[in-house]
């Protein structure tokens, strides 16, 4: 599996929406999955896929899949 | 054993209750990883304990950086580390009325107490979200829950902790984590020795029970908080104070 398909069950797993659900438009509360207690369990989620502690400020950025994407590339993730 | 395969986190652990703590948890069959700044009583605390998993580690850490907070959770984290369960119990306690208070006192006062404490629990709780349970247990004092003269600082620290606490309780309910504070009175460790004499005998003629705590009385209640005894025990005050009254 590749770290886009892992990015993706991420969300998955932690917002428990289905694969579709998930691209590049999918933003924070944009569904009703994706509230601030979900957001806490994709934080952990990510971090736990990827072995990344996220910084605050990156966790607060942390507003869509896209953004995702592009701060997992800070910690040395390559998409 | 009560915290069988559990892995908990202390903070201020080198000495007082910090230590019964890491002690009853270790015996409870916790593996303990315990933190201060002093590395030669953290030394002596790792020979004294129980080691049932074998994973008992302590690290040197100042809980006013939130820097080292960060590198220490990256270490943990590296090293496979799932944290069960936080005690916030690194604190200090400096005295003196509000006028004679100054800038760079309120200041070390609060790092340690409040900032600490918020910044431990940040990064703590993540792994307890990924496991969807968990405890965080702060300690508070009966003078952050009664006040008391000559401590309006410290006081006022020891109540932003129960406004923490209970905010954070409400927070992280729904994931399974409870968060709770325990408000010793008057406990017989460093901090209270030493204390003048006059002082200490007034704080002893307050309280019910006619004795000190001692450090373990805290740690029976911290014990209680870790454990699945109090499951659905979440955003509460424990006063641990012999009928203390202030």
């Amino acid at each position: 599996m590749d770290n886009q398909e892992k990015l993706r069950k991420a969300f998955v797993d932690a917002l428990n929406i289905e694969t579709g659900g998930v691209h590049d438009g999918l933003s924070y509360q944009s569904i009703p999955q994706w509230d601030s207690i979900s957001h806490m369990v994709l934080i952990s989620e990510i971090e736990a896929v990827f072995n990344v502690t996220l910084e605050t400020d990156d966790v607060i950025a942390l507003s869509s899949f896209a953004k995702a994407r592009e701060i997992l590339t800070k910690y040395e993730i390559e998409f | 054993m009560l915290l069988q395969g559990k892995h908990c986190l202390v903070t201020g652990a080198s000495k007082g209750i910090g230590r019964e703590v890491c002690s009853l948890f270790a015996e409870q069959g916790a593996t303990v990883t315990a933190v201060s700044r002093n590395r030669e009583a953290l030394d002596s605390l790792m020979e004294s304990i129980p080691n049932p998993s074998g994973r008992n580690s302590h690290y040197v850490v100042d809980v006013t950086d939130p820097e080292g907070i960060k590198a220490f959770f990256k270490k943990l984290s590296e090293g496979g580390v799932e944290v069960d369960c936080l005690v916030n119990n690194a604190g200090i306690m400096e005295d003196a009325t509000l006028q004679m208070v100054k800038q760079e006192t309120i200041d070390r006062i609060y790092r340690t107490n409040v900032y600490g404490i918020i910044n431990m629990s940040q990064l703590a709780m993540r792994s307890m979200i990924r496991k969807r349970g968990g405890s965080i247990i702060n300690l508070t004092s009966i003078i952050g829950t009664n006040g008391n003269s000559g401590q309006t600082v410290y006081g006022s620290s020891k109540a932003a902790v129960i406004g923490f606490t209970k905010s954070l309780s409400k927070e992280l309910a729904p994931l399974n984590i409870r968060v709770n504070a325990i408000a010793p009175g008057f406990i017989d460790t460093d901090m209270t020795r030493g204390m003048d004499e006059k002082f200490y005998e007034k704080n002893l003629s307050r309280i019910g029970m006619r004795r000190i705590g001692k450090p373990v009385d805290v740690a029976k209640v911290a014990l209680f908080l870790a454990s699945d005894l109090s499951a659905y025990v979440t955003g509460q005050v424990i006063g641990v104070d012999g009928g203390m009254i202030i």
